[in-house]
């Protein structure tokens, strides 16, 4: 593809313009702290003609970064004002941006090395979540890492709302569930039981509106402070356990709603 | 307790547990002497760390955990239960700064990348490797972003000391002071 510039220019593999342009000052064996800015600005517009060439989308960051590298060309143009000397020492405009470099290529480095630890799931692996052990030991053993946070709690429903087919053709339909009814239900699925799958209270729930309706009764049921929603590792399965509640007032359905 | 008794029993545990087990923990469920455990523990990491075996005791954010090494991922894998995830150079990269960093807002994680950041941070907050630590108190309050527990467990780190070190950066003033040189000449 770039055979006919005679440059073997790998375009997408920058990760912005800083990416880019500690690849030129490599490239070119430029000192990082006296870059040439007139050459390294010719190289960077280069690259975004190359870039645009190849209608690749050049990302604006690309631009904002041009732009600065001729305004500091054109301020290193300009005579210096040397009025008095010792007044005030002439700041190098490219100080910023040697800086910015030099940090970007720290971080790069500290990346770097990061990808080459032993990653979980990747190199090194452990006991997979075991939900019946932690279910023994009750929510009260698990109270530090229990919390879930909202992302999976989001996601939960998302992957229950996955499983639903919606049919294609148009249904004008009225459903009668009501939060109230979701609410009761949740009851009687949680009745007699420590604890029960998130998933689980949406069996039965065909359709999508009516799976929304339930969430709202979890989050209801939640808020009221019937249950608790407990997660135990990360990307574990999500529990409701009910809280026990009031014992003068055991048949209270559906009206705290 | 004795102390055979204790380590295999340690063991057994630590075998069957799916997250760190601290030593709080472990006191609780062995009822003995921190040192007792310690030392234990000890004895334990190094019969693991010895050739030959196929998994490795660690101590994972602030806690123990029984990890296979490294070396047989290939084999692990074949399991299928997992798929093997990585890291684009774009999260890594992210990753790495707000775990040097930290707390650090999106607009400094941008500054620094030189990239709108945006999609890869909220990436890294539903993998749960970040979280929000504070608000910035600044125009907007933005929000501060840390590492979470669950980077230290994905990375193998006990703690953040861990972390590899960066490459000494020389000071600001240095650097002012050598363009400052230069031009002169």
């Amino acid at each position: 593809m770039n055979s006919a510039t005679g440059y073997e220019i790998k375009l997408d593999s920058f990760e912005g313009p800083l990416d880019l342009l500690l690849h030129l000052v490599v490239q070119h064996e430029m000192d990082i702290y006296d870059i040439p800015i007139v050459h390294i600005t010719e190289q960077y517009l280069f690259y975004l003609e190359q870039m645009e060439a190849h209608n690749i989308d050049v990302a604006s960051e690309f631009l904002l970064m041009a732009a600065t590298l001729l305004h500091i060309k054109s301020k290193m143009l300009l005579p210096a004002l040397h009025t008095e000397r010792d007044d005030e020492l002439e700041i190098d405009p490219r100080v910023e941006l040697v800086h910015r470099l030099l940090e970007y290529q720290r971080y790069k480095d500290g990346a770097q090395q990061l990808d080459e630890y032993p990653q979980l799931e990747r190199d090194v692996f452990s006991r997979p979540e075991n939900a019946e052990q932690n279910l023994a030991g009750g929510i009260a053993t698990t109270d530090a890492t229990g919390e879930v946070g909202l992302f999976e709690l989001v996601q939960a429903l998302r992957s229950v709302l996955a499983r639903v087919v919606e049919p294609q053709y148009h249904e004008v339909y009225v459903t009668d569930f009501s939060v109230v009814e979701a609410g009761q239900r949740l009851r009687a699925l949680l009745a007699g039981r420590e604890h029960l799958p998130f998933n689980d209270c949406f069996s039965a729930l065909p359709r999508r509106l009516e799976i929304v309706v339930m969430f709202i009764a979890v989050l209801e049921f939640v808020k009221l402070q019937q249950c608790k929603i407990v997660q135990f590792n990360p990307h574990g399965i999500i529990y409701i356990y009910p809280v026990q509640t009031d014992k003068n007032n055991p048949e209270g359905h559906g009206q705290e709603i | 307790m004795n102390v055979v008794k204790l380590k295999s029993r340690l063991e057994a545990v630590l075998f069957a547990s799916d997250e760190p087990l601290k030593m709080e923990r472990l006191q609780a469920i062995f009822e003995v002497e921190r040192d007792q455990l310690r030392l234990v523990l000890h004895e334990l990491t190094v019969d693991y760390a010895q050739d030959g075996r196929g998994v490795l005791l660690q101590e994972i954010a602030g806690g123990f955990q029984l990890r296979t090494r490294p070396e047989y991922a290939p084999w692990v894998l074949k399991l299928n239960r997992s798929r093997r995830t990585c890291f684009s150079k774009a999260a890594t990269e992210t990753l790495a700064i707000i775990a040097y960093r930290q707390p650090v807002t999106r607009a400094e994680i941008e500054y620094l990348r030189g990239v709108e950041s945006g999609g890869v941070v909220r990436m890294l907050m539903e993998k749960q490797l970040i979280k929000v630590v504070g608000k910035k108190d600044a125009p907007g309050k933005p929000a501060l972003y840390g590492t979470a527990k669950y980077f230290l467990e994905y990375f193998g780190l006990n703690d953040l000391s861990g972390l590899p070190n960066l490459q000494e950066f020389t000071a600001p003033d240095d650097v002012a002071l050598s363009l400052e040189m230069d031009f002169d000449n």
